[in-house]
Order: C-alpha cells, then sequence, then structure tokens
C-alpha cells in the first residue's frame, strides 16, 4: 500500500468517493480507506432523496446548489447516476404545521427555488396513487426539481473517476489509530499499513465518532438505526418523492420500478443496534397503504437497517477541528449525506486545496456547538 | 452470441459480471448494488452462488472465504395489505 498521500479520506461512502474525485482532479494525490465496501454504510442504505425544501438557510442552500451539479453529474463523471427530477411532494397535516411550511416557503423562495403551497385537491395530479383523506392533510408543499438518484451508481461513477485520475482505493481497511504531532494531522495506522498525509479528512459516517475519538476530539453524533424497504417492481405510478415530517414516511418509485421508503418506528431509541424489525414492516406497511391504497396488493421485496449519524442540531459537521491542523470533518449528516454531497465536497475542496472557506462552511464548523443558541433543522424525515 | 444468464430476475449474463469484476468490483455486495443481481424477486437465491462462484474463477479467491450478502426480511415476498393486517387477524 502507498506509504504517503496528500489527503487521506476515510469512509467510501458518496462524501469519500466525491472527495476523492475532486482532490484527484485537482492533482492532489489521494487515499481512501473504506473499513467495508464503497457505499457499505449509510451512503448504500439510504432512500436516494435530494431534496432543496430544508427549514434552515445552509441546508436547502446545499441542496440548492447540489442540485445543479447533480443535473450534470452524469455527463461530467461518464456514468449514468439515474438522476430523476420528479419532485418532493411535503404533506402538512394541520395548521402548526402549514405555519411552518409557509415560512419554510419564503425561504427557500428567496434563495431562488421554485416551491409552492398547494391545496390537497391538487395533490392527486402530482402523484395519482395518493389518496387525500387518507393522508390526512390540510396542504402540501412542492418543488417540482427536487428528486432522487441512485447512490450506488453515484458513489461508484465518482469513484470510477477518481480511479481513473490516479486515486487509490483501499477497501476492506480499517484506521487503526492516527498521529498528531504539533497539533497537525501526521500519519494514518491502518491494517494494511501507514499512510504519512498532511491532511486527514473524516467521511465514516457513524464510524467518525470513534476515528476523532483517536486523536482526542468529541464529536456529538448518535447513531440512529432507520429501517427501509423495497418493492417488486411496478410500471411506472408516479414520480415525485413522497413525504410527511409527522408520519415520518418518506417513500418514491425508484427508475428500476421498485418502491423504496422508510419510518421511523415509534419506539425507536439511538444506540447501535442493526437487526430489522417486524414493527417496522407492520407500521410502514400500515401508513404506505393509509397514503397510497392502491398498493396493498404489492409485495414488499426487502427491508434492510443502517445509521443515520445524528447532530445536535440535524445538520452535519464540515471543516477545520479546532486544536488539530489538518483533520477535516465531513460528517453528522442526519439522514441527508447524500443529497447534499456535491455542494458539501465542493466547499471542503475549496477549503482543502485554496484555503478558500465559505460562509456555511464557517457556520458548519464543529465549535458551533459550543456557543448557547442552536439553528435547528425541522424538516427531518425517515 | 450465446449469453448465459446469471440473474434472472434483473436480466445479467455471466459477461457482465465478468465485465464488473473486472473493472474492480470484487465484493459480492458491490456486484449487488452494481448489477442490482439479488435485489429482484429471488432475493439472491438463484444467482448469488453463481455469482460467487465466478468472482472465485476471476479472482482465485475461495467462496468459502467470501462474505455473502446481508440476508434481508421477509424472506419470501409479502404483499405490503398482509403486512399491514396482522393485527386485524388476531382480533378474529
Amino acid at each position: 500500500m502507498k506509504s504517503k498521500a496528500d489527503v487521506v479520506v476515510i469512509g467510501g461512502g458518496v462524501n469519500g468517493c466525491s472527495l476523492a474525485y475532486q482532490l484527484a482532479r485537482r492533482g492532489l494525490d489521494v487515499v481512501v480507506v473504506e473499513k467495508r465496501y464503497l457505499s457499505s454504510g449509510a451512503t448504500g442504505a439510504c432512500g436516494a432523496g435530494i431534496r432543496q425544501q430544508w427549514s434552515t438557510k445552509e441546508n436547502a442552500l446545499l441542496a440548492i446548489q447540489s442540485v445543479k451539479i447533480f443535473e450534470t453529474l452524469s455527463q461530467e463523471l461518464g456514468q449514468d447516476i439515474e438522476l430523476r427530477q420528479g419532485g418532493y411532494l411535503i404533506a402538512v397535516h394541520d395548521r402548526t404545521e402549514l405555519a411552518q411550511a409557509e415560512k419554510n416557503v419564503e425561504m427557500q423562495r428567496s434563495l431562488g427555488l421554485k416551491v409552492d403551497v398547494i391545496a390537497p385537491e391538487e395533490i392527486p395530479r402530482i402523484a395519482p396513487l395518493l389518496d387525500v383523506q387518507g393522508m390526512r392533510v390540510v396542504a402540501a408543499t412542492f418543488c417540482p426539481t427536487d428528486g432522487h438518484a441512485n447512490p450506488f451508481r453515484t458513489t461508484f461513477a465518482y469513484a470510477d473517476a477518481a480511479k481513473r485520475l490516479g486515486a487509490t482505493f483501499v477497501t476492506h481497511t480499517e484506521v487503526m489509530k492516527f498521529s498528531v504531532k504539533h497539533k497537525e494531522v501526521s500519519s494514518v495506522m491502518t491494517t494494511a499499513g501507514e499512510i504519512t498525509a498532511p491532511v486527514v479528512v473524516n467521511a465514516a459516517g457513524i464510524a467518525s465518532k470513534q476515528i476523532a475519538e483517536m486523536v482526542g476530539v468529541r464529536l456529538p453524533l448518535t447513531p440512529f438505526r432507520k429501517e427501509i424497504m423495497a418493492t417488486e417492481r411496478l410500471e411506472p405510478l408516479f414520480e415525485a418523492m413522497v413525504i410527511s415530517f409527522k408520519d415520518g414516511i418518506y417513500f418514491s418509485q425508484q427508475r428500476e420500478g421498485q418502491i423504496v421508503g422508510g419510518i421511523p418506528i415509534p419506539e425507536e431509541r439511538s444506540g447501535f443496534r442493526t437487526m430489522p424489525t417486524f414493527a417496522f414492516l407492520q407500521h410502514m406497511s400500515r401508513t404506505l397503504v393509509r397514503y397510497a391504497p392502491v398498493l396493498r396488493h404489492v409485495n414488499m421485496l426487502r427491508h434492510w437497517t443502517n445509521f443515520y449519524d445524528v447532530t445536535p442540531d440535524a445538520r452535519p459537521i464540515l471543516g477545520e477541528t479546532p486544536g488539530v491542523k489538518g483533520f477535516i470533518q465531513c460528517n453528522g449528516f442526519s439522514g441527508h449525506g447524500f443529497m447534499i454531497s456535491p455542494m458539501v465536497t465542493k466547499l471542503l475542496i475549496e477549503y482543502i486545496v485554496d484555503g478558500k472557506s465559505a460562509e456555511v462552511l464557517e457556520n458548519l464548523r464543529l465549535d458551533r456547538f459550543t456557543g448557547d443558541s442552536m439553528d435547528k433543522e425541522l424538516s427531518v424525515v425517515g | 452470441m450465446k449469453r448465459s444468464i446469471v440473474c434472472r430476475c434483473e436480466d445479467i449474463s455471466e459477461e457482465d459480471v465478468v465485465k464488473a469484476i473486472r473493472s474492480g468490483y470484487t465484493d459480492l455486495e458491490e456486484l449487488r448494488k452494481k448489477l442490482r443481481i439479488g435485489m429482484g424477486p429471488c432475493q439472491g437465491r438463484v444467482c448469488i452462488l453463481l455469482v460467487a462462484r465466478i468472482l472465485e474463477c476471476e479472482t482465485g479467491r475461495k467462496m468459502g472465504t467470501m462474505r455473502m450478502p446481508t440476508v434481508r426480511p421477509p424472506l419470501v415476498p409479502v404483499s405490503l395489505g398482509t403486512l399491514a393486517s396482522e393485527d386485524d387477524e388476531k382480533q378474529g
């Protein structure tokens, strides 16, 4: 294995592979260290959604700018990432939710996003299989440029392009420890040998917490098991992703025809359990059939779990670590790492390579948690 | 040209698998995510061992040492209506 690099990226998910691609494109020598295989963590288990409708400005901005990158990414990487912009329909169930939705839409529009509050009777026009009574809605919001893409294909497309540009990927290899000299990152010890590097990016999903602990940095990340399912393939039925913050459900029909969706079970607690539950099968089926009764005859094929790495404000931890120069955080995505990965990684590259620190990056640094005030993301699902 | 089908659910041939392995996808889960093998109604019963055998031929790694893809429930397809109605049945 290589013993020296400009940057070591820990984690071969969508963010790690995107970073590798962009670093290699800028001529840097990059090594990605992945514990299992590429996309084996949260990326490979995610719901594939790409949403710009957020309650905090940082997330909305990151998502809006990410969509612009996603739109040309297949062409740029030379592989189809299966982007489909069928919109996101967000169910609004009561007056309190409606007030928040109106506030969100106003903020999102100020950033140039096309998004509307729509009446219940307009919902079937967007997704004919939905039952407005069953959904118990008073309104919805809809943004037509939201959508979904294939997380595996996106990750592999980044990795393949990165390899062509000279990046090294070391899979089935774990980081054992890493060294800091004079408050600067100096090398990473893995199960396949040591790599000397002045910059280490911590993009290891929920494992980021243990990685940071190796150099005495505490990341406020909590693991939450999330369950998700896929049905058999169906003829095209609807294009939008349908979600509800109150019910926690999200579902969409992917390009191959399967419906993929998830919901948190009411009794879920934080922790490292990975076992899928029967409670999920039941809760998901009931809610999904309530939203779309026609799906009651559709078969569920499989159901799997992975973790959200949740931060106290449900926003990612990005950029430089106070006290450890060269230790760059790229974690804490709280369930929306895939959809904002293009812009997050672009900003991190600008920081690592050019030393430019964008305002969004400054606002999402680890040291934001030391203050009293918190700008919490409210639009969380799954 | 004759195609030997490995995965009937997703219409993946032996050549598709070999090509993916040769382009660097050498883990069964990676191949699964790359080619969608094991994601159809059979959930891998037909294809996974065949793919593991091809992987052994291509890489020399013994099948016995390969980590098999995670088994994901339900083991057979079940309709959403059936899953949603469990309690009603208990109540008779």
